[in-house]
């Protein structure tokens, strides 16, 4: 069985967000990491290959830095790793992406595709549907649970109040939702097997794209007003609660 | 902006979900700035009687199409059908809920047609040409991207509770045009073959107009029963912080915070949290915050409207009933 994990590398959830002078996010001096959902999905792609035998290719896009989210997917335990990297992906949106990354993955044999369900940066929850859909094959989104029996799987997928389970013919798209494993941490060992593995990167020009072809523009970015310090309520935990009932009723008017 | 927002409805059991009658009370408001029609397209089984729902909640033309094969939802079978509506309607806007088939219809359906997307917007206004812009949350709402596109149609999905509902006008009516569901052999590839719905009186999550939620200060799974008591008065929904889902106290759906759900309700009553920045992002554009805390320093007073230093085993049943007493009166 091969498999293909689209990851992302991201900001630490511990990051603040400023703007910087152009008024776009600056990602001066922040710590980078696996985008959290994607752990999910690269350790399950490893438990899947440690069950059936295959391949595991990761595969992400962005700046040289995101060599070391690969590498530490390698070094959890992927086979191979490709990262498209071009200042041209500025330029690019999820559409464009999606496209990218369909030709990157039409040449790498692939029955099982894993993604996180979303990115904890830009918070999008495009890009793996989209993939799907460039490649004419299905997707199952949030997935929480994956049976995989010969060419087929049933996927335990989350909905709004519940469950679907769904069954599918791969190839096909699975994102990872919290909940579908736990990801191991790199061992030391694989650490330097991981030094090792193939990392092939590629520049939009190696895979016949150019930028700018954009469907959807970002105007400009803004921060949100922060919140103030407001009342604290004090007295006997009867009287507080009380008067917290009466300024809620009366004052912000919620109950 | 001349053919239209088109608003695709969301229904379960027969019931249209909150989320699209916001969309569809703001399509109503932009529309009757701009001139535009508001054209809503539903999906299901044994559908026709939802048609008046949607003309009173603002739809100018109501497009159904019922089909056994849409009765529950499917990516592929959706896909095929709405592409070849959106193709023959040619709207200048697309806009769906974003909800668990919001989030995974609205991708598939934009890459289908060759547009952008802008999802999980908190808001959406007209620029001085009448041009759609959206605002939505990056970073778990540290910080807000604001776009615009140039292709048509425009399509995005929205969060629940970013609109209010209008009232609904019996008296409006629409066009009610039935549509056959095209579905190309090609898109049933994923069979579902079981939807299993939790049981709950509570609202979900990210729909919820109040939220009740715990923190590590709950000390223990047992401890949630007096949040849901102080819930259940009020039609509250229950949370979590990420220190109580990762003790094993609540399941993972309940989280709240930026690897959880990002939610913003009208209220949120923060319990035994101390308010790290991930929680923060998640909760942060609530309306109003009430912080119950032991510890006065903890940061979630930071960002609190009111704020109660005292244990919450204490306060917590005593604002029950302090809350009773206000359903009573």
């Amino acid at each position: 069985m091969n498999i293909v994990v689209f990851i992302k590398q991201t900001f630490d959830t511990e990051a603040k967000i400023v703007l910087d002078a152009s008024g776009k996010i600056d990602a001066n001096g922040v710590n980078l990491i696996i985008n959290p959902y994607d752990e999910y999905a690269i350790e399950e792609g490893i438990r899947l290959k440690e069950k059936n035998g295959g391949e595991v290719t990761v595969v992400s896009m962005g700046g040289s830095r995101a060599q070391e989210a690969v590498r530490t997917a390698l070094a959890m335990g992927a086979d191979k790793g490709v990262l498209v990297s071009d200042p041209g992906l500025e330029n690019t949106d999820e559409f464009g992406r999606a496209q990218i990354l369909a030709k990157v993955v039409a040449d790498i044999p692939h029955d099982v595709i894993l993604a996180g369900r979303i990115a904890i940066d830009d918070g999008a929850s495009q890009i793996a549907v989209r993939l799907a859909e460039a490649l004419s094959i299905p997707s199952v989104s949030s997935v929480i649970k994956l049976e995989v029996a010969g060419t087929q799987a049933t996927a335990t997928r989350e909905i709004d109040g519940g469950t679907e389970l769904i069954e599918v013919s791969f190839p096909a798209v699975f994102t990872a939702q919290k909940g579908l494993n736990d990801p191991r941490y790199p061992s030391v060992a694989g650490i330097m097997k991981a030094k090792k593995k193939p990392l092939k990167s590629l520049t939009l020009a190696d895979l016949g794209f150019s930028a700018g072809d954009l469907k959807m523009v970002i105007n400009q970015y803004s921060l949100p007003t922060p919140r103030k310090a407001g009342r604290k309520i004090d007295g006997e935990p009867a009287q507080a609660a009380s008067e917290l009932a009466k300024l809620l009723r009366e004052e912000a008017k919620v109950l | 902006m001349a053919k239209g927002i088109m608003i695709i409805v969301e229904q379960r059991n027969l019931q249209v979900r909150k989320v699209s009658l916001e969309l569809l009370s703001e399509a109503r408001k932009i529309a009757d700035q701009t001139g535009e029609s508001v054209v809503a397209v539903v999906l299901g089984q044994g559908i026709d009687e939802l048609a008046p729902t949607l003309a009173a909640s603002g739809a100018d033309k109501v497009i159904v199409i019922d089909d056994a094969k849409l009765a529950e939802y499917s990516t592929g079978a959706y896909t095929s059908v709405l592409n070849k509506i959106i193709r023959k309607e040619e709207p200048q806007a697309v806009l769906l809920g974003n909800t668990a088939a919001g989030k995974d219809l609205a991708p598939r359906l934009a890459q289908r047609l060759g547009i952008g997307l802008a999802s999980d917007c908190t808001g959406m206004e007209i620029d001085s040409a009448n041009f759609l812009t959206f605002k939505r949350p990056i970073y778990a709402g540290k910080a807000f991207a604001h776009l615009t596109s140039n292709v048509r149609p425009i399509m995005a999905t929205i969060r629940p509770n970013t609109f209010p509902v209008t009232p609904p006008d019996a008296a409006r009516q629409a066009e009610v045009v039935k549509e056959a569901a095209d579905i190309d052999q090609a898109d049933l590839t994923a069979i579902l073959k079981e939807v299993a719905i939790a049981a709950s009186k509570r609202p979900e999550l990210t729909e919820a107009n109040i939220i009740v939620s715990g923190g590590r200060g709950m000390k223990g799974p047992e401890n949630y029963s007096i949040l849901e008591d102080l819930a259940d008065v009020i039609g509250a929904a229950v949370g979590a912080s990420r220190a109580a889902v990762d003790s094993g106290w609540k399941e993972h759906k309940f989280q709240v915070g930026q690897t959880g759900k990002t939610v913003a309700p009208t209220l949120y009553i923060a319990c035994g949290i101390s308010g790290a920045i991930q929680h923060l992002a998640g909760m942060g554009s609530s309306k109003f915050i009430v912080a119950i805390n032991k510890d006065p320093e903890a940061n979630i007073f930071n960002v609190a409207d009111y704020g109660i230093v005292g244990d919450l085993f204490e306060v917590v049943p005593l604002l029950t009933e302090e809350f009773k007493k206000l359903v009573n009166e």
